[in-house]
């Protein structure tokens, strides 16, 4: 129902969210890589004051087992606060649960109990299907015209991925947001530039290519996404599509600047065919065209190869694959997850062509299984991998599993699941904090993380 | 109350609404860092509105020419009860067409859609009536005593409006800054649904 005032959290312009106040509870998708339980919504206390910090403190099971929980988002958030189409007398309140695997959408009400949260209405995959001609969901933003949620199949399960929306008051599915697609085909990520009229997309694969695992074949012919895509954000047309070449797999998480006057982003590349590095790309504006440079190349490590799963062996090297990244609210911090080595890696992006390195720590990893202070036994798996940042910019949490059946294929023992948090100093550096070292319960992965009020991969602002 | 100085309050008051364009003008204004373009902008937005509420003052003067004056009242009353409810319950789920890029022309457009989806044009009906039925002989409806009447009309809330935009707008870019918009938006759609529906009902009864 419409409120009198607009939500607390709302801010008009990203330096203003800069100043919000700390978070106190994290939402953390959590799955069953069996399929045999229930995934979850796990709230988590990141209050530092609090008795319960670090610990899980509630959790909403899905009513079915098998959905695979993966990323998920607000109902409304601070682009509601845009001229163009404003509608600022809403709460942040429900969060949109997509199941990546089943395709079936969950509403959350994080409200009457924060830590509490209870399931408000389920969307079933037929509906989706029927109304949006889409499957396996993935990713969603709170936009200009509602809840943009973004599939990976068509509703054969096959190409083209694209987007659909979601009236942001009823939850209805509205059907397909593009209008004209172009070329593309392949989705994984999107997100947009508010003040540049501009939508961006970016590629995984087809499910039959990754439900079962990545499949090498499809990998060393080139074949897994390699494309950006920009497009009309308010006239849902397909503009101008970027081939990153045969050599770069897997184009995935975008980054567009907070503030909405920049024309740039950034777009993280999990694997290079010709020397298994990882990369990160620039996207910007160059004349009337969107262009791309790659900006930060992140090399693999020679390992022995009887410390690596059978995918690496004959590569005698861990490759860093870079799974997500994030980018501060300040456009100042980029934080790149290396899933394979284990590192999460700081660096500069004042200037967007030149990152410079601020800091670096180490846990888990495929060949090193670092460990953490707060850690009971003396090695981790796993890497780090989904990364939220606080609007502030102080703290940053993440986790460590990438999704259900890739694990094996690079922790071939399993992934036992955890969250840590870092703690940024005010001109760059990482470390972590000792205390906050969450021993995911067994038989669940925790995957993405949201924080209360917002984050750094939640809102979009029209205002600089 | 003089009905001009109703035409300029509801200007004001359609003025005063950041839905109606002072705050895309200053959005613009901060996008292209220039308060030039903060009052360049206010412009298309005043005149996109005053064509939407043209365009209705000129139906319901011609419907006016055929039917009575008690059914053109019940008529436009209807269509205000219904429009109040339609965006009691649709409000702001339309698509969006107009984005931050917008030229002028399209920021005219755009005040245009917002102006005939709230309305606008709606809540002038109970003062135009009177003002177009004095200005013919023996209280009768006219198209030649209509016509000179409403486009005065029209001026009059179009300047109330563009006067307060262009205040709020150049306020807030200067001095104010966006913050207050944190607690300071209130529902003014709420108030505008009671609007348009008290008006209605003013209309009916």
């Amino acid at each position: 129902m419409a409120s009198w005032q607009p939500d607390p959290s709302f801010y008009p312009s990203p330096r203003m969210a800069a100043k919000a106040p700390a978070e106190g509870l994290a939402y953390v998708a959590s799955f069953d890589p069996e399929r045999r339980k229930p995934d979850a919504i796990a709230v988590v206390d990141v209050d530092p004051a609090s008795a319960t910090y670090s610990q899980i403190v509630g959790q909403v099971n899905m009513p079915n087992a098998g959905d695979e929980l993966h990323h998920f988002g607000w109902n409304a958030c601070s682009s509601c606060l845009c001229p163009n189409a404003p509608h600022p007398h809403m709460e942040r309140r429900y969060l949109i649960v997509p199941g990546l695997r089943s395709s079936r959408l969950h509403i959350i009400d994080t409200k009457p109990d924060p830590r509490k949260p209870k399931i408000v209405k389920v969307i079933e995959p037929e509906e989706v299907a029927e109304k949006a001609g889409y499957t396996r969901l993935h990713t969603t933003h709170c936009g200009p015209e509602g809840i943009y949620v973004n599939a990976l199949g068509n509703a054969e399960g096959k190409a083209p991925g694209g987007i659909f929306l979601l009236d942001s008051d009823s939850f209805e599915v509205l059907g397909q947001w593009e209008m004209d697609r172009g070329p593309q085909e392949l989705a994984y990520d999107f997100w947009w530039h508010l003040g540049h009229d501009t939508m961006v997309t970016s590629e995984w694969g087809t499910p039959d290519t990754f439900e079962n695992g990545l499949v090498p074949e499809v990998l060393l012919g080139s074949k897994y996404g390699r494309r950006l895509h920009f497009w009309d954000l308010h006239k849902r047309k397909h503009l101008q599509e970027i081939d990153f070449g045969e050599e770069h797999q897997l184009v995935f998480e975008l980054r567009p600047a907070h503030d909405p006057t920049k024309a740039y982003g950034f777009v993280g590349c999990v694997i290079s065919l010709k020397d298994l590095s990882a990369s990160i790309w620039t996207w910007y504006r160059d004349g009337d065209k969107w262009a791309v440079k790659k900006v930060i190349e992140i090399p693999a490590e020679p390992a022995d190869p009887d410390l690596l799963p059978p995918v690496l062996k004959g590569f005698k090297a861990v490759a860093p694959l870079v799974t997500d990244i994030d980018l501060s609210m300040d456009d100042r911090f980029l934080y790149v997850s290396c899933w394979g080595t284990g590192d999460m890696i700081q660096y500069d992006v004042s200037d967007p062509f030149s990152p410079k390195e601020t800091g670096r720590v180490r846990i888990g990893g495929i060949v090193s299984r670092e460990t953490h202070p707060g850690a009971k036994n003396g090695t981790l798996n796993g890497g780090p991998q989904m990364v939220e940042i606080s609007r502030d910019g102080k703290r940053v949490y993440f986790t460590n599993s990438l999704y259900g059946p890739i694990d094996p294929q690079f922790y071939p023992d399993g992934i036992d699941g955890w969250m840590v948090k870092l703690d940024v100093a005010d001109n760059g550096g990482i470390r972590f904090d000792d205390k906050f070292f969450v021993d995911w319960p067994r038989g669940h992965r925790p995957h993405q993380v949201r924080l209360e009020g917002g984050d750094c991969s939640s809102d979009s602002y029209c205002y600089p | 109350m003089s009905p001009w100085l109703v035409l300029a309050g509801l200007g004001a008051f359609h003025g005063l609404n950041p839905a109606m364009g002072w705050l895309f003008a200053v959005a613009l204004g901060l996008h292209r860092n220039s308060r030039r373009i903060v009052f360049l902008s206010l412009l298309p937005i005043a005149l996109g509105h005053a064509v939407s509420i043209a365009l209705l003052v000129f139906a319901v003067v011609v419907v006016g020419l055929i039917v009575d004056q008690r059914i053109l009242e019940i008529m436009a009353g209807m269509l205000l009860l219904g429009w109040a409810a339609y965006h009691a319950v649709y409000g702001h789920r339309h698509r969006v067409r107009v984005g931050m890029q917008t030229g002028m022309l399209g920021l005219g457009f755009w005040s245009f859609l917002m102006a005939t989806s709230h309305g606008a044009g709606l809540m002038l009906v109970p003062v135009i009536i009177p003002l177009c039925l004095a200005s013919g002989s023996a209280g009768e409806l006219t198209a030649a005593g209509s016509l000179p009447v409403s486009l005065a009309a029209i001026g009059v809330h179009m300047a109330a409006m563009l006067g307060l935009t262009a205040a709020i707008a150049i306020g807030v870019y200067e001095w104010i800054g966006l913050a207050f918009l944190r607690r300071g938006w209130i529902n003014l759609d709420a108030i505008w649904i009671a609007a348009l529906a008290a008006t209605g009902l003013i209309l009916i009864a």
